[in-house]
């Protein structure tokens, strides 16, 4: 075997790929499909949203599959009872907590892996917030809607537009992205280049146009 | 209980301002005998000894200790004294009893792992030891124990204190990191691990104040004393916290792998309340409960994750069969759905699942299908949370429901009729 290639097995399947890819990209030539929610090819994979989690035999917990790298006669499941029941209970959960009305994609997971939301109850908490912040002529931002994915957070500094005027409010359940003491964006280091509703996924972040006339 | 105190043998006993005193109590005779002999010599004596990280994750220390030595370029030890595990008060009896012991341990990790700038990160809440740690850090770079050329070794290390200003999280090794370079403290993502890229992206040494301070010991005795007490795959000895319904609570020094009923009924004098024990934490919040025909198990790492427990970072919370084990569990649950960092979904949306389904069970208003999903849910942290944290805030709460006979019909736990 030449030494850059290693065998690894995906849901059973041996393979030979390149050593330090990620699981991710391993499933991929092995044909195999895993959800993925906060991952974006062009961002840091920052592992938040834990959907693309696998089993690696002999690994005490699961594993991300957008920042893990496979070693060598890495035995892997993407498919499992154990990983179906953590990707639907964590998409059940975000389901029971944020407005996912603007997230098709997430909506259909929710219904291939069976999860049900209202388990948790009508009382279940939420998080919601007053409105639409709508500071600036170009964009709105509608935290309602907000998985706290991290990929605004992400273009906004190191990724891309090295700018930092996004960051974090609140801990736990309560966190939020927001800007340094809540300032209005105008007031923040924020450029308005855009990025951040780019690549947002649930659409809390949308162009005025967009948020006014739909498109 | 014949043991005689190794790592609390000075507390009590010398001036914790004192550095004169330390020395006349055997202080800083490990460190020239550790200059004696060489970083690699005593890095042998670690991993020989098998010492297990006491913070409460059981990394053997030699590994860690190699790994950094043998590291290019600027590196870093790190003291953990964050000490925030519900429970758990080891660490400040160390640090405000007996500072300067933390602070020789800190010296030789250094000089092992050659590193010439550590720094000693201590839970905000403790200003005593903060003040004590400070003043010892003071008095050794007068005697020239800190600074430049240590004893004249031709060895270099300057010691800072950092804050912790409250987090739970940033006792996480990483989220610790995050907190001394002046960011939110999240924790990273592992790998790469500590020793690799660490503090500033450096490679980094990072230790609990008990497994630093055991290395004191281990330098002057060699690894075949420190390997008579307790088992050969979890020896050494151990500071337990004491607390909750007993007579005597507070610190006890054992060899590893004590019996969990020698701690509770001679070190500690016996069960008061009730008199009847109920349950036993073990390991903190982040621990689990085991119940009163489980208390002969051996207290060491090894033994305690056989049967599903952990020994965590020495956590004994006893509680008699009157406590109000509901009110316990449901302060298990805020806790750490106000200390969840909020980073990964399982941790963040679990523990405020957790905590509804939790405060129903205390009311006594479970709904049908609640402890389904209380497993569900704890299941879904443990397994896919990024840290610790998340990793380890079903367990209680778990053990509690299994152990304790939880009747759903009834809304009571066997073991707690009051």
């Amino acid at each position: 075997m030449p030494p850059n290639e290693i065998w690894i097995t995906i849901d059973g399947q041996a393979l030979k790929v390149p050593p330090g890819i990620t699981i991710l990209e391993a499933a991929r030539l092995a044909g195999v499909e895993i959800p993925t929610l906060c991952y974006h090819p062009s961002l840091t994979a920052n592992a938040v949203c834990r959907l693309c989690v696998v089993e690696w035999r002999g690994s005490r917990t699961l594993v991300a599959a957008c920042a893990g790298t496979v070693r060598p006669n890495a035995v892997i499941l993407t498919n499992s009872r154990r990983v179906r029941t953590a990707r639907r209970t964590i998409l059940e959960m975000l389901a029971a907590s944020v407005d996912l009305s603007d997230a098709p994609d997430l909506q259909a997971l929710l219904a291939e892996y069976g999860g049900d939301p209202n388990r948790f109850g009508e009382d279940a908490a939420r998080r919601t917030f007053d409105g639409v912040k709508a500071d600036n002529p170009f964009y709105v931002r509608d935290y309602d809607k907000c998985v706290l994915c991290w990929r605004c957070v992400q273009v906004c500094a190191d990724d891309v537009q090295h700018t930092y005027a996004l960051g974090f409010n609140g801990r736990g359940f309560h966190t939020e992205i927001a800007t340094f003491f809540d300032a209005p964006m105008p007031d923040t280091t924020c450029v308005f280049c855009g990025n951040c509703v780019g690549v947002c996924p649930t659409g809390a972040l949308k162009g005025k146009r967009e948020y006014l006339w739909g498109g | 209980m014949s043991y005689q105190p190794v790592l609390t043998a000075r507390v009590g006993v010398v001036d914790p301002a004192s550095l004169k005193d330390y020395e006349a109590h055997g202080g800083f005779r490990a460190l020239r005998h550790a200059i004696a002999i060489g970083p690699d010599a005593v890095i042998d004596l670690v991993t020989q000894a098998h010492v297990l990280g006491r913070g409460g994750a059981a990394f053997p220390a030699g590994i860690k200790w190699k790994a950094v030595n043998e590291e290019h370029g600027p590196k870093f030890v790190v003291a953990n004294a964050d000490e925030s595990e519900p429970g758990t008060f080891k660490d400040r009896v160390i640090m405000e009893g007996d500072p300067f012991s933390l602070v020789e341990g800190v010296i030789i990790a250094s000089y092992a792992a050659l590193a010439e700038k550590a720094y000693i990160y201590i839970r905000g809440e403790y200003p005593q030891a903060i003040a004590c740690v400070q003043q010892a850090i003071a008095a050794c770079y007068a005697a020239g124990y800190l600074g430049e050329n240590i004893l004249g070794a031709g060895f270099n290390l300057q010691v800072e204190i950092r804050k912790g200003a409250g987090a739970y999280i940033c006792g996480e090794e990483t989220a610790l990191f995050e907190s001394i370079e002046g960011k939110r403290g999240f924790p990273r993502l592992k790998p790469p691990f500590p020793t690799q890229s660490g503090l500033f992206g450096r490679p980094t040494l990072i230790n609990n104040v008990e497994t630093l301070i055991n290395a004191l010991p281990l330098v002057l005795y060699g690894p075949d004393w420190y390997r008579q007490f307790g088992p050969s795959d979890s020896p050494g000895p151990k500071l337990y916290c004491l607390s909750g319904r007993v007579r005597h609570p507070g610190l006890v020094e054992a060899p590893m792998g004590t019996p969990l009923s020698e701690l509770i009924y001679e070190y500690g004098g016996g069960v008061t309340g009730s008199g009847e024990l109920g349950g036993v934490l073990l390991g903190g919040a982040a621990g689990a409960f085991i119940s009163p025909e489980m208390i002969d198990v051996f207290m060491d790492f090894a033994t305690l994750r056989e049967i599903d427990a952990a020994l965590g970072s020495g956590v004994v919370m006893v509680f008699d069969t009157s406590a109000d084990i509901k009110g316990v569990l449901k302060r298990i649950a805020h806790f750490f759905a106000h200390e969840s960092c909020g980073k990964c979904f399982p941790c963040q949306l679990g523990t405020q699942r957790q905590v509804e389904i939790i405060d129903r069970l205390a009311a006594d208003r479970l709904r049908p299908g609640d402890l389904a999903l209380l497993r569900e849910v704890g299941q879904t942290m443990t397994d896919a949370s990024i840290c610790g944290l998340g990793q380890t805030a079903a367990g209680a709460i778990r053990t509690a429901l299994d152990r304790f006979g939880y009747e759903a019909s009834t809304g009571e736990f066997y073991t707690f009729q009051r």
